[in-house]
């Protein structure tokens, strides 16, 4: 990467988190984000992507949590921030949307007066003038009948409406970073794309730099610039959302790619799944964590750990056969052209 | 919210209805005739039979019922056979002496039952934690009574820095908002209040708990609100469970403070029921008890609209 820490909107270095002085949940992830660009970090339940984002706000419980390594937020360390430093870079410089909009909001006070609380928090400004901001964000955010919906209570929207609202929230105190963690696991298909459009749109037009949490390959593509898979807490693979779908270097994200359905599954046919499952966080094995479920595996995956290898600039991958790996992918390719033909 | 309020009365009154019944019954499930009490025992019975007429008891039941429930509507609770006195007056006066110590043992119940239901709520499994846990635990297991006499002992017999029993200097069933009369209730609702402050921390400590596990907790943290703005939404979503609690609490207090009641000589409700059953006064305690019962549906009653008011997620209408 040839741009410097002090110019990325977020960096993290050699982060490694640990709950309850064992369970290594994040264990050494390098990230940079640089300004206006949006990242996806994909993985399994428990890889840790979650945990790496709150991290980034230092949201997981401070009491029960070890964190180590850096974070940087447009230069800003955020382990050293004092309380008062901590509470101006929430919601301020960095804002987060949630999986769930139903839990997120609190249920007794309306959307609006949730709205109009953030601005408030952070920016010296009368009730009506806060309320106007409000108004204005439904609108950008395409909620009908703005006015109305700002005096709902959640449980009185549909779901698509309470992620538009969270990200309204989101967006009051106008953030340069904007976190999303799993931001359309919890809606339909079909509104899943709209607000997946609406993100992209939304960080394109306001300049945000966006790191985006999900599971879903699709999703990733659509919005992220760069993709960074996770596996057991570490990153297994990082490039340009476009190398890592077509030219995937590591074998896990591989077993990603042929696990997915999307329509060419023929009736008869098996999903293909990535057998096993991830290893004890509590109790990490040796070598490669993914070496127990890995198709390429062979003693030296066992023993140590693999380091980086760039195989293409700006797109490496943590494993000791890239080079097997992508033949294998190839190999794929190839049959499913064949059988296309 | 009127018409919310007008349709909860619609299912309340036959509740009302249901427990008119059970309170005009139960001069007929008391063993022993409801006559025999003010009869002498060599009455004739011509006598018994003229004194049957009078009340009323040779007519059906239901009528009896009927003609029981006109009076009763019309505020006519009967005559205490002990006192001589209606039986309006004579609960009229405990009511007010038990709703005041209900009123106010519910008060420090309820203030000191969430601060220790706070501070163990947001402190889990701290020492301040077990420390309130701790006190609340003693306030639900405490038999009251015995707790109140040993107030009395510490309070009355060994510092004499508080009257022991009744409700005022002059000795009169009566009490009034000065400070003499503040002496008297202090020991009474102190002890009352042990009980509803310990129910009240620790749903307040349970409540706390699962208020700060959930998601829109992180949220708005993650807002970058203050620990005192989180706190406020905290306190919001917990008081509708709260109050409905509290409510309860009051309600018990209303009715079940008979053995407080008479430790203290606090001539309140518990303390004329006490005085009705052991007189064999049953007009005395069919009027007490449809009071108290009514005052538990009515209870119910303002804890529904109140909660209603407070959270918007439970439907009106």
């Amino acid at each position: 990467m040839t741009t410097s820490v002090n110019e990325a909107a977020v960096a993290i270095r050699g982060l490694k988190v640990v709950f309850g002085g064992v369970v290594e949940a994040v264990d050494g992830v390098d990230l940079t984000l640089e300004r206006g660009q949006a990242v996806a970090l994909i993985g399994e339940s428990g890889s840790g992507k979650s945990v790496t984002l709150r991290a980034i706000m230092r949201l997981n419980p401070e009491r029960k949590t070890k964190i180590g390594g850096q974070i940087l937020v447009a230069g800003q360390d955020v382990m050293a921030l004092s309380a008062k430093g901590l509470r101006a870079l929430r919601g301020r410089a960095v804002a987060m949307i949630f999986q769930e909009p139903l839990l997120a909001l609190d249920p007794v006070y309306t959307v609006g007066s949730q709205i109009t609380e953030a601005i408030r928090q952070h920016e010296k400004i009368s009730a009506a003038d806060a309320r106007k901001r409000a108004l204005q964000l439904f609108e950008r955010v395409r909620i009908p009948s703005p006015e109305r919906r700002l005096d709902a209570y959640p449980h009185e929207m549909s779901g698509g409406m309470r992620q538009r609202a969270m990200i309204a929230l989101a967006l009051a105190c106008r953030p340069q970073v904007l976190l999303a963690d799993e931001p359309t696991t919890a809606l339909d298909a079909t509104v899943q794309i709209q607000i997946l459009l609406l993100l992209r749109e939304l960080q394109a037009e306001l300049g945000l730099s966006t790191i985006f949490v999900t599971h879903d390959l699709g999703a990733a593509v659509e919005v992220a610039d760069r993709i960074a898979v996770m596996y057991a807490g570490r990153i297994v693979e990082e490039g340009s959302a476009r190398d890592v779908v077509l030219n995937p270097h590591h074998p896990y994200t591989i077993g990603l790619m042929r696990s997915r359905a999307d329509g060419a599954l023929s009736k008869g046919t098996r999903l293909k799944t990535i057998p096993g499952s991830p290893p004890d966080l509590a109790n990490r094995p040796p070598g490669c964590p993914f070496a127990p479920r890995c198709f390429l595996a062979e003693d030296r995956c066992r023993v140590d750990a693999p380091a980086y290898v760039a195989v293409e600039p700006g797109h490496r991958a943590a494993c000791w056969r890239t080079d097997a790996a992508h033949a294998a992918f190839a190999g794929d390719k190839a049959r499913v052209l064949e059988a296309a033909v | 919210m009127l018409s919310f309020i007008l349709q909860r009365l619609l299912t309340v009154t036959p509740v009302a209805i249901g427990v008119s019944i059970v309170c005009f019954l139960l001069v007929h499930l008391a063993p022993g005739d409801p006559l025999s009490a003010i009869l002498p025992v060599d009455a004739t019975q011509e006598t018994i039979d003229a004194m049957r007429t009078a009340y009323g008891y040779d007519k059906p039941l239901p009528v009896q019922y009927v003609l029981w429930l006109w009076h009763v509507l019309h505020g006519d609770l009967g005559i205490s056979i002990a006192t001589g006195r209606p039986v309006v007056q004579e609960v009229g006066r405990a009511v007010v002496n038990s709703l005041i110590l209900a009123f106010v043992a519910t008060l420090i119940g309820f203030t000191f039952g969430t601060f220790f239901g706070f501070v163990a709520g947001y402190f889990r499994n701290s020492v301040l934690d077990r420390a309130a846990s701790a006190i609340s635990v003693f306030g639900v297991s405490v038999p009251h009574y015995w707790l109140g006499m040993v107030l009395v002992i510490v309070f009355s017999a060994q510092l004499g820095w508080l009257p022991p029993t009744g409700a005022g200097p002059d000795g009169s069933g009566n009490w009034r908002p000065d400070l003499d009369h503040l002496r008297y209730i202090i020991l009474p609702a102190v002890t009352m209040s042990v009980i509803p402050m310990g129910v009240i921390a620790r749903t307040i400590r349970a409540l706390v708990g699962d208020i700060l596990a959930q998601d829109f907790v992180g949220a708005l943290r993650a807002k970058g609100m203050s620990e005192f703005g989180v706190f406020k939404h905290v306190v919001k979503n917990a008081a509708p469970t709260a109050l409905a609690i509290m409510g309860l609490q009051l309600g018990y207090l209303l009715g079940g403070s008979i053995l407080i009641e008479t430790v203290f000589a606090w001539p309140g409700t518990g303390f004329l029921l006490n005085a009705a059953i052991f007189q064999r006064d049953l007009p005395l305690l069919q009027g007490s008890i449809l009071v108290l019962a009514m005052f538990f549906v009515a209870l119910n009653l303002i804890v529904d609209v109140v909660q209603t008011a407070l959270d918007p997620r439970i439907e009106r209408g």
